[in-house]
């Protein structure tokens, strides 16, 4: 997988998580998704870029265009240097929340999304990673 | 701050929610709203989403307490427009909206709301001839 092009943006606040849902949008329009998968990507970045900033205390999303031969993608990494997650397989359940949503967010944004990966070390932060594919045209 | 504004339409507050829908927007909607339909006795209240382009589990829950706090202000709440596509996303990403009324149009939305205003009035009506036949 080769990255084409890739754009940081810091999570710190409320308005932040809107510049990243913005800038997401912008690559999925690029990269000519069906307005069913913009709409998706779009909802996975917001849940993810949330949880950064409510569970992760702030961190950065990191917005890519990605290539391999056959197909082309968005790749959303969102990271932070919060409290970490003791119990992935629980934070991963549907329903379980210990902030603000409704405890749909990683398993929701798992679901949207082609590729999820998500590591998170105990006071040390997490770190979210996801991919949608398209074909090349 | 950025406020969504609130319209009223004889009993019925209208919302046209038209901005990006971030979270203080969304927190102040709920309190704007509440005091509103209170402050008018309103009997219903129509949310226009279609300018929307996701909603994500916050909002999902902002919208759910919206119909839920109206409910208990003697309030209906339907919810119209929304775009296939978020349909199809929220259903995804596990986002029920469990007791919000949805019409596909304004219009149907209004409909809506003015039969449910209408069945809780007549029911009220009925109650208290009950109430004086038993006298």
């Amino acid at each position: 997988m080769a990255v084409k092009s890739q754009e940081e943006r810091s999570i710190a606040n409320e308005d932040d998580i809107l510049d990243v849902r913005n800038s997401v949008k912008r690559v999925t329009a690029l990269l000519n998704f069906s307005l069913v998968n913009q709409t998706k990507i779009i909802s996975a970045a917001s849940e993810l870029a949330r949880n950064t900033l409510e569970h992760g205390k702030g961190g950065k999303s990191i917005i890519q265009l990605v290539t391999e031969p056959e197909r082309i993608g968005i790749r959303l990494i969102f990271e932070d240097t919060g409290p970490g997650i003791p119990d992935l397989a629980r934070a991963l359940e549907d329903g379980y929340s210990t902030g603000r949503g409704m405890g749909l967010g990683l398993g929701g944004a798992k679901r949207l999304m082609d590729d999820f990966d998500i590591e998170s070390k105990e006071n040390e932060g997490t770190r979210v990673t996801v991919t949608k594919w398209t074909e090349k045209n | 701050m950025d406020r969504i504004p609130i319209l009223k339409i004889g009993d019925v507050l209208l919302v046209t929610i038209q901005v990006d829908f971030h979270d203080r927007i969304a927190i102040a909607l709920l309190e704007d709203l509440s005091e509103k339909i209170v402050d008018n006795s309103a009997k219903g209240v129509l949310i226009d989403i279609s300018a929307l382009e996701m909603v994500d589990s916050f909002m999902g829950r902002i919208l759910g307490n919206i119909s839920k706090t109206a409910k208990l202000l003697d309030c209906h709440c339907v919810l119209v427009g929304m775009q296939p596509a978020i349909a199809i996303t929220i259903t995804e990403l596990g986002i029920t909206l469990p007791g919000i009324y949805t019409a596909l149009t304004a219009e149907d939305g209004m409909k809506l709301l003015t039969d449910m205003v209408k069945s809780k009035t007549n029911g009220k009506t009925s109650a208290k001839k009950q109430e004086a036949k038993w006298r």
